[in-house]
């Protein structure tokens, strides 16, 4: 019985007279890794935005968990479960790798009346970011400024400051963007070990990589999901092949 | 440490040499660096500019005044956590209005609110119009007579210790580090979990309590107030402050309401500037350009 | 109050709402396309009233063509006083942080009323009324109301249209309204940038001054008065909208309503309603009434 942790149902978002999304469902299941293409404006990251929260759906409904969290704003569906990264990093330059996991996982163990107590001493915090910074692939890098760590380096930092919250619905937008071949491996690597526990929607524009992990596709153009199946079933849509896949 | 260890002992020694001018000033620059501190809360640990300090300021002062009876002394022990909480409920009704307004917004709307609250000063009964209202008595504190110069410094001195030390250890606490990622990527805080609007007002309340204080200290030092304690030039003054010592750091607010103080009376010195020196405001505000655009990171503040 | 009465009023809140539009559009312009926020705007309207009272016993401003010498004159320099500032100052200020541009335009404040105190001192002073413009004239036998200050209302008006005209019809107006936009695009599609900002900021003064000018034989001339139009600009411009025109127009005529029947209804609280005004509205609207054109 697929375990299904979020699905999102016939989603519409508009944006004055532009119809950024138009309708589209889709789910994710524990244990799966859900990519989802598309050219470029074609609505990718405005659907993961309403399902992580930051905008709302003009129309639809999001569901975590049997929750209908669709009127909830995106830190209430994060502590329930939800995370997600950028295209663009954001992680925070200025503190170490420790530090930025550190300060993400302190939002299950938030305390803040607890003035007089060093933010170092919260046990379970540093625990958390241990282990995402293991997961991540950055033991190396423990203590070391974000911001002087490579481009690679910087995503999968990245991924583990979603991963410190311990979130079980992973949202990555373009996890491979400006990554050389053997940075790539690696985090295909990372995100093939976290596919185990956790449902995961892929943005992605790489198309070697997206076949190789992906055991859904679904595919958007101008908004609306012209396909949806196995890498597989995919591949041989006319309508895909037309759209995208001859463009590639 | 040693550089604070040093300096408050510099502060602890001072009124021996002094002199009545020199405690004078030193007390009303201390006030004004608590001023700087609860400014520095906002703008250097979470990222807000307000330019309306001066409401909370003013508000601080004139619950002082307004609290206290014109037939005896009322004890310090309520008279000043009220004028605090005050200035903390002023707070907390503009923090819930502008919070939710970004950058350029949020300088002007605090700006407008703090305008409110000098007109309410200014116009009404209840503000004493521009004469300003008189302080009867100090308020009473055990065996000390704030109404003099030495025991009122001492006691600002020990507010402007307490107030550091509980902001380096509050700034160091999970609700600090909290600010300081909600400042460097609110996007990130939010995206990991934490709902940032109640952790800004709450940091915008506790500036506004903090110069509630700075307010209080300034009207019992006085013994007087009028509405300019609630003027704009007095919510610049204090960005001026806290961007001149350096923004990011502490002690940078403190130095910052130092060297801003002596720059002020170098300017108003009669002996260097002789019939020009009413016009220091010039000399000020032409220094204000200067540091600003040739000093971006003040003289202490925040690397990176 | 009778019908005369409130007639009058309206007409006072009329001019007085037209005269801020023109303060704070130069304001909103300033900030939505060249994203600089400028605390010494309200100095401006100030150096019109001062130079309305230094020009117009030289240029015989008492008659109506000598009242209008005065006042292009005024123009004049104010235009090449924006220039001499944008260049020379603001220009610094465009990739600054809005923490910068506020304390440098602070400081410029300060500069300002220096530099006024020592060319006029510290007093209040007054400007005649110009003799064609003197008097009161009869409105449909209602009530009598000063001409002067129909002038104000009907100069604003004239602008206001002029404005319109240049922002939606002209290539310029074109540049403006992409600018707010977008900038990098606009210097991609070959404007040259750094001029158009440069007459626009002159514009933004030219309007204040000239507000200044205008103003200045029915408010006086005193030290504070580019202070305290700053800040109620400020509240036009949240109200309406950071970098939206018509939302100012629509502000500025909403703050002035709310500020001239105030003061006659609620005298002693005059000075708050108008701040009143603007919470109620960020509570309601917090994007302001308007979005950016």
């Amino acid at each position: 019985m697929a375990d299904v942790l979020l699905r999102g149902r016939d989603i519409t978002r508009r944006w004055g007279g532009v119809v950024a999304v138009n309708g589209v469902s889709i789910e994710l299941v524990r244990g799966e890794a859900h990519a989802l293409i598309g050219t470029n404006g074609a609505g990718k990251t405005t659907l993961v935005n309403v399902l992580s929260g930051e905008i709302p759906a003009s129309s639809g409904s999001v569901e975590l968990r049997g929750d209908d969290v669709t009127r909830w704003p995106q830190p209430r569906r994060a502590r329930a479960g939800l995370g997600r990264t950028y295209q663009r990093s954001t992680i925070f330059p200025q503190f170490t790798v420790l530090e930025n996991c550190r300060l993400a996982a302190q939002a299950r163990y938030p305390a803040p009346w607890r003035w007089w107590e060093d933010a170092a001493r919260c046990a379970p915090c540093i625990e958390a970011a241990r282990a995402a910074i293991a997961r991540a692939g950055l033991e190396g890098v423990v203590d070391r400024q974000a911001g002087l760590l490579s481009h690679g380096e910087k995503r999968q930092l990245e991924i583990a400051v979603c991963l410190a919250t311990s979130p079980q619905v992973l949202l990555f937008d373009e996890p491979l963007a400006g990554m050389g071949a053997e940075e790539t491996e690696r985090m295909l690597e990372v995100l093939h070990s976290l596919r185990a526990n956790h449902a995961i929607l892929l943005v992605e524009h790489d198309m070697d990589a997206v076949f190789r992990i992906a055991d859904r596709i679904t595919v958007l153009v101008d908004g609306s999901m012209i396909a949806s199946g196995s890498p597989a079933d995919v591949r041989a849509n006319a309508g895909v092949q037309n759209a995208y896949l001859g463009h590639a | 440490m040693a550089a604070i260890a040093a300096a408050v002992l510099a502060l602890a020694l001072f009124p021996l040499f002094g002199g009545k001018f020199g405690v004078d000033f030193v007390t009303k620059t201390m006030v004004l660096a608590i001023l700087a501190l609860s400014l520095e809360l906002l703008v250097g640990q979470v990222g807000l500019v307000c330019f309306g300090q001066a409401a909370f300021f003013g508000i601080g002062a004139y619950a002082v005044v307004l609290l206290t009876p014109k037939t005896a002394a009322v004890s310090a022990a309520w008279l000043l956590p009220a004028a605090v909480g005050a200035a903390a409920l002023y707070a907390l009704v503009v923090g819930a209005l502008s919070i939710r307004r970004r950058g350029v917004y949020f300088i002007m709307v605090t700006l407008a609110f703090s305008q409110m609250a000098y007109y309410v000063a200014h116009d009404t009964p209840l503000g004493g119009g521009t004469d300003g209202i008189y302080l009867d008595f100090a308020p009473s504190a055990g065996a000390i007579d704030l109404g003099r110069a030495i025991p009122i410094y001492y006691f600002t001195l020990a507010a402007l210790a307490a107030v550091f030390a509980f902001l380096a250890v509050a700034m160091r606490s999970r609700f600090g580090r909290a600010l300081a990622g909600i400042r460097v990527n609110e996007q990130r805080m939010r995206a990991a979990g934490f709902s940032t609007y109640p952790y800004k007002l709450a940091a915008f309340v506790l500036s506004g309590a903090i110069a509630g204080l700075a307010g209080s200290l300034f009207a019992v030092k006085d013994g007087f107030v009028n509405p300019e304690l609630m003027g704009w030039h007095i919510s610049g003054t204090v960005l001026m402050m806290v961007i001149l010592g350096g923004i990011g750091e502490l002690h940078g607010a403190v130095l910052g309401a130092f060297a801003f103080s002596l720059l002020q009376e170098f300017f108003k010195s009669h002996a260097i500037f002789g019939e020009f020196s009413k016009h220091w405001a010039l000399g000020v505000g032409l220094a204000i350009i200067l540091v600003v655009a040739l000093l971006p990171r003040g003289l202490a503040g925040r690397r990176g | 109050m009778d019908l005369a009465t409130f007639a009058v009023q309206c007409l006072n809140a009329l001019q007085y709402g037209l005269l801020l539009f023109l303060i704070a559009s130069g304001l909103t312009l300033i900030f939505g396309v060249m994203g600089v926020i400028n605390l010494a705007h309200g100095s401006f309207y100030m150096i019109g009233a001062y130079m309305a009272y230094a020009l117009a016993p030289a240029l015989g401003g008492a008659t109506g063509l000598g009242f209008i010498a005065t006042m292009a004159v005024g123009v004049v320099l104010a235009v090449a006083l924006g220039y001499a500032l944008e260049w020379a100052f603001f220009s610094f200020l465009y990739e600054r942080e809005h923490l910068q541009q506020v304390l440098m335009t602070y400081g410029l404040i300060l500069v300002f009323e220096e530099l006024r105190s020592l060319a006029f001192g510290n007093d209040v002073h007054g400007v005649a009324v110009p003799d064609a413009f003197a008097g009161s004239i009869s409105l449909g036998g209602l009530m009598s109301y000063p001409v002067y200050r129909l002038f104000i209302s009907g100069v604003c008006v004239a602008l206001a249209l002029g404005l319109y005209v240049v922002l939606s019809r002209t290539r310029l107006g074109m540049a403006i309204r992409a600018g707010s936009t977008n900038r990098e695009m606009v210097a991609s599609l070959g404007i040259d940038v750094k001029q158009l900002f440069r007459v626009m900021f002159a514009a933004g003064v030219a309007l204040a001054t000239l507000a200044g000018m205008l103003a200045a034989p029915v408010s006086s001339v005193y030290p504070g008065m580019g202070s305290q139009v700053l800040i109620i600009c400020f509240v036009v411009v949240v109200i309406g909208g950071l970098g939206s025109v018509r939302g100012a127009l629509a502000a500025a005529l909403l703050v002035g309503a709310v500020d001239t029947f105030g003061k006659v209804f609620f005298p002693q609280a005059a000075g708050v309603l108008v701040y009143v005004l603007m919470a109620v509205v960020l509570l309601w609207r917090p994007e302001g009434l308007f979005k950016a054109t």
